[in-house]
């Protein structure tokens, strides 16, 4: 008797502990999923929104600027995030060398851009990226070019300006996951390949990679989802115009103009938000097939 | 031998272009605040004599008192909401376990990989029809329910000793009053990383605050920094000088709490 009243009580008091973040979790969140998805199928101007069926779908396929949106978002994701993972790597097993002087000083520097809001280090860079600019002076003194980049005057360099900027932003971060994931495998295993003769490029490959597997799933993953939403940056860096010739338009920036810029179409935006979510869930399933692959190969 | 020591010249020089690189945006930033917008954009790396007169027009153009204010209020609020619901959540999640209760925890985290773009239609629509536009409950509301910060308060929770909550239990606790005086004492550095990661988020806040805030005398610094960056010609050195100051109390929480910081964010992974 007095079993089955605790047991109540236990169970009351899960549901209590967690109610609340339910509760809003559901309204601004499950809700506003699920209204979205069925606002995608949905066409008219404004609030004045009907039962489309499928038109929204077919207009992606006629939508050259949205064509143009995913094409760009794609390009960032590809080239970006497979930088940004290397690097991160690479500091961080430098990083995890005990016998390494400075460490702690390398470690802050190089997370320290984390610490700046998207918006800080976007304007900070939009004034280094102008034409008699710091990093054009820096890459002619270097004899890198030549002449100046026209970075945002030109539709490939405004690209690179934006990769070059979410990278510094992005890989101290990333880094971290690295280091706390290396912290926890057991250096004997490093000692013992070591003295067996494996070269240090083979520790890395057939000892630290497989061991990071997981980490590496996970901040892939989480890189992809964010990569996919890129806004603030472009929004910043091109006053929101996505330009030159929509060469940087992202598609959470195409959401944004269709929602809030042009005539709103909210039934359209929400079918184009759709697709992130689609290419969101089958880039995570891809990442999460090829991390299994590899494991039973050796 | 002699590889060994090349070997570990590169690493170090290495490293020391990845540093440089990673500091020098916020000492070009300092210097900025100090120049012209014109000496800015040649690419000046030394300091100017113009930080009055940016600091001038910075205060001139933009009611600094009233847009931090703006800022620190949503970012405080917001953060100690979110640590309340989330660890209480966290909590929940971890100490009582069921099935049905797990099965929402798998959906929760498959939630997390839905991006914001995919509600941000759908949340403006429900806040207008609330009247709740350009108030800061817009602003927050939408945030204080976290599901990274319920998952990291669960992954920290697996270490708090059951020891503690079965003695407390014999003493007659309730559960609330286990969750006040127990748990909360002892996750204080748990609490501590959390604050950290959850202010930054909140204060560094853009999409969301530059959808529902829309009268200037409610936007934020970061809303404001932008609109600015977006004029035709941008005065950087105003600019800079109010970048400085946006990035200044994120800065100093990181370096008073850096340890903890890095230990939050370990935590999150183990």
């Amino acid at each position: 008797m007095a079993q089955t009243r605790l047991d109540r009580r236990e169970r009351i008091n899960g549901w209590l502990f967690i109610a609340p973040a339910l509760v809003l979790l559901g309204l601004f969140m499950v809700y506003p999923i699920v209204w979205s998805l069925w606002m995608s199928f949905q066409v008219g101007k404004g609030m004045n929104l009907s039962f489309g069926g499928f038109a929204n779908i077919m207009r992606l396929t006629q939508d050259t600027v949205f064509q143009r949106a995913l094409t760009n978002t794609f390009t960032f994701f590809i080239v970006q995030v497979p930088i940004m993972i290397v690097l991160a790597l690479l500091f961080a097993v430098a990083l995890n060398d005990a016998t390494l002087k400075f460490r702690g000083l390398f470690r802050t520097a190089i997370f320290l851009p984390c610490v700046t809001s998207l918006i800080a280090y976007s304007t900070v860079f939009k004034s280094m990226f102008a034409s008699d600019g710091v990093i054009n002076q820096a890459l002619m003194a270097l004899h890198i070019i030549s002449g100046p980049i026209a970075w945002f005057g030109d539709p490939f360099w405004a690209k690179i300006a934006i990769i070059i900027a979410i990278t510094w932003r992005w890989t101290g971060y990333n880094m971290i996951f690295y280091l706390a994931a290396l912290q926890n495998i057991d250096r004997s295993i490093y000692e013992a390949a070591r003295i067996d003769g494996v070269p240090a490029w083979a520790r890395f490959r057939y000892l630290t990679i497989p061991m990071l597997k997981p980490v590496i799933l996970f901040t892939t993953v989480i890189s992809t989802i964010g990569t996919l939403q890129l806004f603030d940056e472009v929004y910043n860096f091109t006053a929101g115009t996505g330009g030159p010739a929509d060469s940087t338009l992202t598609l959470s920036l195409y959401i944004y103009n269709l929602t809030f810029k042009f005539m709103p179409s909210f039934g359209y935006s929400a079918t184009v938000s759709w697709v992130i979510v689609l290419v969101v869930a089958i880039l995570s399933f891809l990442q999460f097939l090829v991390a299994r692959d590899r494991r039973r190969k050796p | 031998m002699i590889a060994t020591t090349l070997r570990r010249g590169l690493v170090y020089v290495l490293l020391s272009i990845a540093a440089f690189i990673s500091v020098f945006p916020f000492l070009w930033m300092m210097i900025g605040a100090t120049n012209t917008s014109a000496e800015i954009i040649r690419g000046k790396v030394s300091f100017g004599s113009a930080l009055i007169a940016n600091a001038t027009t910075f205060f001139t153009q933009v009611d600094a008192v009233r847009i931090f204010w703006n800022s620190g209020v949503i970012a405080v609020v917001a953060t100690v909401l979110t640590l309340a619901i989330s660890s209480l959540a966290g909590y929940g999640f971890e100490m009582f376990r069921s099935r049905l209760r797990e099965r929402i925890f798998a959906l929760l985290l498959l939630l997390l990989s839905i991006p914001f773009a995919a509600m941000m239609v759908p949340l403006f629509v429900m806040f207008s029809q609330a009247k709740l536009v350009n108030t800061f409950a817009a602003v927050i509301l939408p945030t204080i329910a976290s599901i990274f910060i319920i998952f990291y308060f669960r992954q920290a929770t697996k270490a708090f000793p059951s020891e503690l909550r079965d003695a407390a239990k014999i003493d007659g606790l309730k559960e609330w009053q286990i969750f006040l005086f127990v748990y909360l004492p002892v996750m204080r550095s748990t609490y501590a990383a959390a604050t950290i990661i959850v202010f930054m988020s909140n204060w560094n806040n853009y999409l969301w605050p530059l959808i529902v805030l829309q009268t200037a005398e409610n936007k934020t610094i970061t809303l404001i920094l932008s609109a600015l960056t977006s004029a035709y010609t941008p005065d950087y050195g105003m600019i800079l000088f109010g970048t400085v100051l946006a990035t200044l109390p994120t800065l100093v929480i990181f370096f008073l709490l850096q340890r903890r910081f890095v230990e939050g964010m370990l935590g999150a992974v183990k």
